[in-house]
């Protein structure tokens, strides 16, 4: 790939030179092997290697409950393959160390790379070699004119084959062209290290936070409404924009049409409508997301990730007084919505007895062989299937997921005679009555919950732009050829002949260069007759 | 809403493409085999140092001059003549006909994609199947077009065989009803990053099946020895040229697939980039594939070496198509949070 009459190309590796003896040397030597292109392929390897972990093993950014079940079940490989990062492989130190030394060694390469072609692109090509028939591709024919006029029509060709032009003395024009092949290679590799700048800044000022909204509910964008929030190191949570948003409407479609392997019971649409406020007190504007139109909120954008079903549930004490009535999200685990949830009585009953209840919500029921369990996404058939405990919901005060109960302070309650644990199966309406006095359950209806996350990236900008000028600079530096062609004219046997001999230097393997040359004496040729 | 006689009609076209290319390949069979004798003949016979012409562009060369190191300084080597006058008639009459099947069998392909695609509604990518239909469509037209520039018969088989193999597949482990799409997937980014990464495959895809075929011949060195079908073949110089060409267009095309895909995945998932596994092999391909045009210019390491490079990255690719779209647990499913 070098033009091998450029002294000191540096894009070639130096020979191994030998350290001199002394720290500076060594420094030197380590610097020099670091931002050597062997040394980046072998990062480059490296990083590709590196990266096959996070596909394999689960992680924890993209699925905690996964990666704690998975530790969980191997109980040697699980605990040390944690402590070595492979759970989180993308911000484990040694992924870290891979790309970083990577970028160490690309600004090395790359910023010495840019000074040699600055100046070489503002300098003229180098003088013709003494012997044009010793390169790879060389012609040579004799025209009618003298040397000097058939000279001044060479350079007009080249030019007009855009070469810039040169001569070092009477007889030769020394011509180069493709410069902007190094120019998209370094304009690539500058990019590259756009690209991490980018991301880097996005994940120092960037935050996402997700809240599970039921229709009719609102949500104001502060910190402590979210379900979950995970701000980057330089974010307040204070200085979010103050925006609300109510879901009034949730539409869900699945495909029934087709029945398939696959197919059938697919999601086909999911439409949020919500009413939008930038600010407390501002206009209501009717706005809609869409699972690929997020809406812009102005200090953050709101995606629809997730769906589900959220059972409007409400528990009454034997005296009628209403102890808990909400609109309460179950989690779906299937594609068929058999969904998993708990209701939490925090007020104490009259033993001073908290109440909680634990099960499923199926949107089309079945109950067979295998279990209640759910045969299609929509609510066709919808109903609870509960089994209650009472006792403490909250022992030693520990946090716990809403979705589930802890039942490590409860016991599970027993059906009226006694001989079997309680089962409660409830459809929209239906009330259960509690054994021992416990008051009543009501399946009061149900609605559907959207899985809202707002995500602020400051940096997908830079990283964007950076990613497309790489973009750019790749196709130069792979389409645009470096070539370098030498032309010497001596005056022919016969009187008012000329001979021109034409050479070119490419890189070793350029196929095109003979083509080159012919066309270089085709336009030659024209400009003689 | 789907129209059944259109993906009937889809299916059948698609039959119809195996068909044909079925022939197509044994063509292209016979026109290797007919080529045997006159090159060995040619080894035989011809100068040592016969090589490649580079005026005309001919590739068909008599095989048996090897090329010698050093030879790379691009020898403006003797154009011979007419090289085709070399190949049987039998061999060329065979060559043909293949080439008009595979040009028949491609547009068949396109034929039974589009019509897929009507039947639906919507842009025909949207499941493994209609993705391996769509990569042998555009590795079939990779090397039609490549063919246009110059004489590529000796690949045929070698391209259309593989081809075959993965429509085999696409219809009968992974055939899929035609249907509508997810929601994540309805998008235009869709179009976008998908079409644009099975294209960029398409090319990888040939670009491999050159490289290999490098590798094979350089292994076994010019003079003959392995299996004797690689003396029909060009040189190695010239095979590993080819594969580069290929790989060089397919990589910036790779490039841009990463970056629509990050732009889609902005939208669909609020994050341009998770490091689902799809995404992680994503940047696997995108990676090793970049090592390889590093080891194409690093000192010290050799051209075969660096072939091995692109080689492990096409072996990326069929672990992201058949491993990772089929085992792994990724963010293809919007039943919940
Ligand atoms: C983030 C890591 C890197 C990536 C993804 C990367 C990618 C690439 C790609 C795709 C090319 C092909 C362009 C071409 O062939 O002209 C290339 C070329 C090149 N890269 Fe890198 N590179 C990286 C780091 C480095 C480093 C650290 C160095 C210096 C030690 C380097 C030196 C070069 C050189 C000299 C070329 C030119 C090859 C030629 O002229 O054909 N790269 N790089």
């Amino acid at each position: 790939m070098s033009l091998s009459t450029q002294p000191n190309d540096p894009r070639r590796d130096d020979d191994i030179t030998q350290p001199t003896l002394g720290a500076l040397g060594m420094l030197r030597f380590a610097w020099r092997q670091l931002t050597s292109m062997r040394t980046a392929l072998f990062l480059l390897l490296l990083l590709a290697v590196a990266a096959l972990p996070g596909s394999i093993f689960p992680q924890r950014s993209i699925n905690v409950v996964r990666t704690t079940e998975w530790i969980a079940q191997h109980e040697t490989a699980g605990p040390i393959l944690d402590r070595l990062g492979f759970f989180e492989v993308y911000a484990s130190p040694w992924f870290a160390a891979i790309y970083l030394l990577l970028f160490v060694s690309l600004v090395g390469c790359v910023l010495p790379r840019s000074k040699v072609h600055w100046k070489a692109m503002r300098s003229q090509p180098p003088r013709a070699p003494k012997r044009l028939e010793r390169l790879a591709a060389h012609e040579s024919v004799t025209l009618d004119g003298s040397p000097e006029e058939v000279l001044e029509d060479v350079r007009g060709a080249l030019r007009s084959g855009r070469f810039r032009t040169h001569s070092h003395d009477d007889t030769t024009v020394s011509a180069e062209k493709g410069y902007l092949k190094e120019t998209g290679n370094l304009l690539f590799h500058l990019s590259l290290i756009g690209v991490i700048l980018g991301v880097a800044f996005g994940h120092l000022f960037g935050w996402k936070g997700d809240v599970i909204l039921p229709v009719g509910q609102t949500f104001a964008n502060t910190a402590a409404r979210f379900d979950t929030l995970s701000p980057g190191p330089l974010v307040d949570p204070a200085d979010f924009t103050p925006f609300t948003m109510k879901l009034t409407r949730f539409d869900a479609q699945f495909e029934r049409d087709v029945k398939g392997k696959g197919q059938f019971g697919s999601p086909r649409d999911f439409t949020a409508y919500v009413d939008f406020q930038k600010a407390p007190g501002a206009k209501v504007e009717k706005k809609v997301i869409r699972v690929n139109g997020p809406l812009e909120t102005g200090g953050g954008t709101a995606f629809l990730l997730g769906n589900g079903y959220a059972p409007h549930i409400t528990v009454k004490d034997a005296q009628g007084n209403v102890t808990y009535s909400d609109a309460t999200p179950f989690l779906a685990q299937d594609n068929n919505y058999t969904s998993v949830g708990a209701v939490k009585v925090a007020g104490a009953g009259p033993a001073g007895k908290q109440l909680g209840f634990a099960g499923l919500f199926l949107p089309t029921a079945v109950l067979d062989k295998q279990g209640p369990h759910s045969i299609f996404p929509d609510a066709l058939e919808p109903a609870l299937a509960l089994s209650a405990f009472e006792g403490t919901l909250f022992p030693g005060g520990r946090p716990q997921s809403v979705y589930s109960l802890d039942t490590s302070g409860m016991t599970q309650l027993k059906n009226k005679e006694g001989t079997d644990l309680l089962r409660i199966w409830l459809t929209p309406g239906q009330t259960y009555t509690l054994p021992g006095g416990q008051g009543t359950i009501t399946f009061d209806g149900v609605e559907r919950f959207a899985g809202i996350s707002i995500r602020n990236d400051p940096g997908k900008e830079l990283t964007l732009v950076s990613a497309l000028a790489a973009l750019l600079g790749l196709i130069l530096s792979l389409t645009i050829r470096r070539r370098r062609v030498f032309v010497r004219v001596a005056p022919a046997e016969q009187q008012g002949r000329t001979v021109v001999s034409v050479g070119g230097l490419a890189k070793d393997d350029d196929e095109g260069m003979d083509e080159l040359l012919d066309d270089v004496l085709t336009r030659l040729k024209e400009r003689r007759t | 809403m789907t129209h059944e006689n259109l993906a009937t009609y889809a299916n059948l076209s698609l039959y119809s493409a195996m068909a044909v290319l079925t022939l197509s390949m044994l063509g292209y069979a016979g026109y290797l085999a007919g080529l045997l004798p006159s090159r060995d003949a040619a080894g035989e016979s011809s100068d040592e140092n016969a090589t490649v012409t580079a005026g005309d562009r001919e590739l068909v060369a008599a095989a048996g001059g090897g090329s010698a190191p050093g030879s790379s300084v691009a020898e403006r080597s003797t154009p011979s003549a007419a090289p085709d006058a070399e190949v049987p008639l039998r061999a060329r009459k065979a060559g043909g006909i293949a080439q008009t099947l595979a040009l028949l069998g491609t547009v068949l392909l396109f034929a039974s994609a589009a019509l897929r695609g009507a039947s639906v509604e919507r842009w025909p990518l949207g499941n493994m199947f209609e993705f391996g239909v769509a990569a042998a469509l555009f590795t079939m037209v990779v090397f039609v077009v490549s063919g246009l520039r110059r004489d590529l018969r000796w690949l045929g088989v070698f391209v259309v065989a593989p081809v075959l193999i993965l429509l085999g597949l696409a219809n009968t482990v992974w055939y899929t009803e035609a249907a509508e799409l997810m929601p994540s997937l309805k998008s235009v980014w869709l179009i976008i990053h998908v079409t644009v990464a099975t294209i960029s495959v398409g090319l990888f895809a040939v670009g491999f099946v050159i490289a290999a075929l490098y590798l094979a011949k350089d292994h076994f060195g010019t003079g003959g020895g392995g299996p004797r079908v690689l003396r029909a073949l060009p040189e190695p110089r010239v095979l590993e040229r080819l594969a580069y060409g290929l790989h060089i267009i397919a990589f910036p095309l790779w490039t841009f697939t990463v970056i629509a895909g990050a732009i889609w995945a902005r939208q669909a998932w609020g994050s341009y980039w998770n490091w689902d596994p799809k995404e992680v092999w994503t940047f696997i391909i995108w990676v090793v594939y970049a090592a390889y045009l590093h080891a194409r210019v690093t000192r010290g390491w050799r051209r075969q070496a660096a072939t091995w490079v692109a080689v492990a990255g096409f072996a990326c690719i069929i672990i992201n198509y058949a491993v990772v779209n089929v085992y792994f647990v990724g963010q293809h499913s919007y039943s919940g949070l």
